[in-house]
């Protein structure tokens, strides 16, 4: 069921909350071991909050229409009271005195929180394998990954275990395991959702994305969490429109770009054909499609690593045993530190720690860091220019189906590529969604990306929705059920 | 292009940003750091001459708050996750010669 | 051989607002340790700074002050580095765009004033403290650390090398210092950490325009300190120089017990301080008449109020810069002033008695209303009270804020005339001192006064001496 059909039953008094929370709680039971989707498990507080929305709806009081719809979130949001740790040996007893706004708005409106999903660590990864932890399983088949580093937040939607989830992108954390899980995966404009709370990787990119079954699920979650908060200065101010509202307004007269760069060669030629196939269900709506090029794209993955990894190394310098978090006491405060850091944080951490001081150093700043923020001024300029001939641009969220777990761990170079078509939009800060476009060969999902100007997230929610409807009857879930073999596919 | 040896680097980055390193994963990062900055160098190719960098990519008013005291947290929650607390401080190993703040 | 001494100073205050620079917390001193904290002051993650507006608003203040020139577009910079009492390893400051540029101070020195040169003013937040367990830092087995101060505003202003001895920097930090507390930018207390100064000093040849290699000096705890530690320092240089040795660029800390400076060991790396832009903070953007609103609200300087205390009332030059050196007590001279126009007389009874009781009674200038002292005054120009009177009433005034003439009227401490009051008073003198009239009757004019000065130690000093001597010499006639 989705979010939003739970939602219906919920407000025509057909299930309660308790119930809904129960039926998640037994389907986690079931499904966790094999999938290995959450970090913190938060099944009495979520039948609390369930239980105090019941009593409320039955004292008829006026309800968000997600009151008692359970929701996961991803490990890197702050929640009061309760462990918050990236999936990191750094964070792994750190218990935030306080409430990410996000986590304070789904409280707001009585979301049971049903606990807080594994990660690859800091959210830096592509695969869900870098938590501590241990990785967590693709529930389309549970021998390849779900993606990163949203991966538990994803695989948890995926497998039935929540209705919705939270996750962050910051090149691709979102919309990644979205495609690799068939599910629907927001990254908004930068700044459209409040910052605070979520445990900042890089500030400049972060942005806290939905991980939904629907389009319509992720346009009424959006409208939950997105606006203005006076705690987080780089948010936006704008009003925030009725996402839900606007989905069946259809695409008629809608110019749409297919970014060369983002299909073709190097893809998969499933998903080559899946996009075009896609393509064609726009044309039949109304929307007239062009051949579009952002001539910097191929220069966002070097920019990418490198103003990524300069601001997570100044994030990251506040883990030193001092006030919260893994200590490793001996010697001088400085033998403490390092100690501390270079047994708290894991090898991807540390390796992006390394990239990220050596591009701010003296000596290399110019040419590193400095030069990949000019950069980043060509890449903005290619959406400009791009906009100004097109409302949408559409290309491949990967430019492949899940890879296996393991495949790519000795390779961090590899990993990185598995992001190359989500990193140009996030450097751009514009923003950007993947959308279930088919299932491959072999089984598995493959995502699709739309990308819009700034504050346009009601169009690709539209859009995505429109895809969704005329797509069906695919298959929007694994078979993954108790007994089911591993790698099972359809 | 001709390579970059990191291993020259490592321990004077690894020094700057306090993180100790076995030998093994100093020699096993000295390799994939080059590999991954010899990619990153490639932003060198571009010529941005006239180009400003961009470090913001939204553009907003300043947002202020107003000079207003506010609750702080209480002293239990402040030191909830000290992994060493002394009374009501932090606790930290002693700071020896050289390692002062400037 | 001889050298001059050329010296920048690098000025940290803290600024008087009632809450951190981006967050709620009190800024307030001396609260009990850590309990001025929240997620943002602590570098908890996911937390996220604010600008506080009143800080802000501080900074254009000192900025305007100094005229230098604030800059409608500012940014704020990450500075890495770690050490406990620096919660998020890095501190927000300014880097290659600060808040205001350049700038001004005047100084009265021995030989004349001189404008010194500003360099930057910018804006940054404060660390925590550090307590060590044990007499030094050194010598500490550990050290605990105290968040109240992190994050409370502080403002950065760097000068020019356009200070020549020791003597000159501790004038320049005065003159400063009251520039502050007129614009009440911050309380300026060196004690309380409030007001910090570090010092870049080098020797060059007299007559050379080429700085020498220099020497940073910090730890200098007073404006005193400032003055003795540069000239140690000046000294040390010049005798390293003269043995034909070359000066190393190296931090100095000034050691206030033994009073002399002492080099540091200088870490490797340690000035590799990665600056980038700060992320969470967007540029700080000044609307121009946000910044006009503020030159509006600028008050007098110090400088420019001296010199119209003289013009304007007559003042000496040392009269006008005692007042002027506090803009409470110069308000207080001027409020004062329009209703009393004995300027001189004023001006002496608030740099002698006033300033005397107030030092006394630890009582504020603010606690007592020109009016009264006009009226004290009065008092005393119509002969209604005498002056030791008059010093007693002052004293009185600044504890229960009440009228002079009230308590002249309720204590009785009213001049004592007329005839029918002083003739008893008078007869038993004379009656009690007949070796006295004697000599006053051959001639004396001394045993007058001392008969008048025995009813004045019966009156308490409060006979109307004119009457009372008018009396005397009518009986003893
Ligand atoms: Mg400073
Ligand atoms: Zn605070």
């Amino acid at each position: 069921m989705t979010a939003l059909e739970l939602s219906a039953s919920l407000q025509k008094g057909e299930v309660s909350a308790v119930d809904v929370v129960r039926s998640f709680l037994d389907r986690i039971e079931a499904m966790e071991p094999k999938v290995k989707a959450f970090i913190t498990h938060t099944p009495a507080e979520a039948l609390q909050e369930a239980h105090a929305v019941d009593q409320k709806r039955r004292q008829g009081e006026s309800l968000h229409p997600l009151a008692g719809v359970p929701i996961a979130v991803k490990d890197n949001i702050c929640t009061e009271g309760l462990r918050t740790t990236c999936a990191s040996r750094i964070l792994e007893n750190f218990v935030p005195p306080y409430d990410a706004t996000v986590v304070r708005l789904l409280r707001q409106a009585g979301l049971p929180i049903l606990g807080k999903t594994n990660m690859d660590e800091f959210a830096m990864g592509s695969s869900t394998e870098n938590s501590s932890l241990y990785p967590t399983r693709n529930p389309w088949d549970l021998e390849r990954v779900p993606g990163g580093s949203s991966g538990g937040s994803a695989a948890a939607v995926a497998a039935g275990m929540a209705p919705l989830a939270l996750g962050s992108d910051t090149g691709g954390s979102v919309r990644q395991p979205a495609a690799l899980c068939g599910l629907t995966g927001l990254r908004p404009t930068y700044g459209r959702v409040s910052r605070y709370g979520l445990i900042a990787f890089a500030s400049s990119l972060d942005i806290i994305g939905t991980l939904t079954l629907t389009a319509a699920d992720g346009a009424l979650l959006m409208s939950l969490i997105a606006g203005r908060d006076p705690l987080d200065s780089t948010c936006l101010t704008e009003p925030v429109p009725d996402y839900s509202g606007s989905l069946e307004q259809g695409l008629r007269g809608l110019r749409v770009g297919l970014i060369r760069e983002n299909i073709g060669e190097g893809f998969d030629p499933e998903i080559n054909a899946a996009v075009l196939q896609a393509l064609e269900l726009l044309k039949d709506s109304g929307a007239t499609v062009e051949e579009v090029s952002l001539p910097h794209a191929r220069y966002s993955l070097p920019a990418y690593y490198l103003i990524s990894p300069s601001e997570a190394s100044s994030n990251l310098g506040r883990y030193d045993g001092v006030r919260y978090g893994f200590c490793a006491a001996e010697g001088t405060i400085t033998e403490m530190f390092s100690r501390t850091r270079g047994e708290g944080f894991g090898p991807e951490v540390k390796r992006r720690i390394m990239i990220g001081t050596y591009a701010l150093s003296a000596g290399y700043f110019d040419a590193y860091y400095l030069q990949a923020l000019k950069v980043r001024t060509l890449i903005r300029g290619d959406y400009e220019a791009a906009f100004k001939r097109f409302d949408l641009l559409i290309g491949a969220t990967t430019p492949t189906p899940a890879f296996k777990l393991g495949e790519k761990t000795d390779d961090p170079l590899q990993m990185y590529l598995s992001d190359i078509c989500t990193l140009n939009d996030a450097l751009a800060g514009v923003p950007s969604l993947s959308v279930p476009c088919g299932l491959h060969s072999g089984g598995l999902p493959m995502g699709m990306q739309l990308t819009a100007p700034p504050l346009q997230e009601g169009l690709l929610f539209r859009a995505a929705h429109l895809l969704e409807q005329k797509r069906r009857p695919i298959p929007a879930r694994p078979h993954l059920e108790p007994g089911y073999p591993a790698g099972g596919g359809l | 292009m001709m390579t970059i040896d990191f291993g020259k680097e490592v321990d004077y980055v690894a020094r700057l940003a306090r993180l100790r390193l076995s030998d093994a994963e100093k020699g096993r990062m000295a390799g994939q750091l080059s590999d991954i900055l010899e990619t990153a160098r490639r932003v060198q190719e571009l010529n941005t001459e006239n180009v400003a960098p961009t470090s913001h990519v939204i553009s907003l008013p300043t947002a202020f708050r107003e000079d207003v005291v506010e609750a702080s947290l209480p002293l239990n929650r402040v030191l909830q996750n000290a992994p060493a607390r002394e009374k009501d401080f932090f606790r930290v190993p002693r700071i020896a010669d050289g390692e002062q703040d400037e | 051989m001889q050298y001059e001494t050329v010296i920048g100073l690098e000025i940290h205050v803290e600024l008087a607002t009632r809450s951190k620079l981006f967050c709620g917390c009190s800024s307030a001193f001396g609260a009990e340790p850590n309990t001025n904290c929240c997620p943002i002051c602590l570098g908890l993650p996911g937390s996220l700074p604010v600008f506080n507006r009143r800080a802000i608003e501080l900074a254009v203040m000192a900025a305007l002050a100094l005229e230098s020139r604030v800059q409608e577009k500012s940014r704020f910079d990450r500075k890495n580095y770690f050490y406990p009492d620096l919660p998020k390893a890095y501190q927000i400051s300014q880097y290659d765009r600060p808040l205001a540029l350049g700038g001004e101070l005047a100084v009265d020195f021995p030989e004349g004033p001189r404008r010194i040169r500003l360099e930057r003013v910018h804006l940054e937040e404060e660390a925590g403290k550090l307590l060590h367990a044990g007499d030094s830092i050194l010598g500490a087995s550990y050290s605990l650390v105290d968040y109240n101060r992190a994050g409370i505003p502080l403002l950065e202003i760097v000068t020019a090398p356009d200070l020549f001895s020791g003597r000159e920097a501790h004038l320049f930090l005065e003159t400063l210092r009251a520039v502050l507390l007129y614009t009440r930018v911050s309380d300026v207390k060196m004690e309380q950490g409030s007001l910090r100064c570090d010092a870049n000093i080098s020797l060059r040849p007299p007559g050379s325009r080429e700085l020498g290699t220099k020497t940073e000096v910090k730890n200098m705890n007073s404006f005193r300190a400032v003055e003795q530690a540069l000239n140690y320092e000046a000294g040390r240089q010049a005798q390293i120089l003269s043995r034909g040795e070359k000066i190393v660029q190296a931090t100095c800390h000034w050691d206030e017990e033994r009073k002399v400076t002492v080099p540091l060991r200088s870490k490797e790396g340690s000035s590799d301080y990665r600056y980038f832009p700060e992320p969470d903070l967007l540029p700080l953007r000044l609307e121009h008449s946000f910044i006009e609103k503020i030159r509006a609200e600028l008050p007098e300087l110090p400088g420019a109020r001296r010199g119209r205390l003289q013009c304007d009332y007559g003042l000496e030059p040392e009269e006008a810069a005692l007042i002027s050196a506090s803009r409470e007590m110069a308000d207080f001279f001027e409020a004062a002033a329009r209703e009393y126009r004995d300027y001189r007389n004023l001006a002496n009874w608030l740099q002698g008695d006033l300033l005397y009781q107030l030092r006394e009674t630890g009582a504020a200038i603010g606690d007592l209303s020109p009016g009264l002292l006009v009226e004290l005054l009065a008092l005393l120009d119509g002969g209604e009270i005498n002056r030791p009177t008059a010093k007693e009433l002052l004293t009185e005034m600044l504890k229960t804020g009440q009228s002079p003439r009230r308590l002249v009227q309720s204590r009785g401490l009213g001049r004592i005339s007329g005839r029918e009051t002083l003739e008893p008073l008078v007869d038993q003198v004379i009656a009690a001192n007949p070796e006295a009239v004697e000599s006053f009757r051959q001639g004396k004019e001394k045993a007058l006064a001392f008969m008048v000065g025995q009813v004045m130690a019966m009156t308490k000093g409060r006979a109307d001496t004119r009457q009372l001597n008018q009396l005397l010499r009518e009986k003893l006639a």
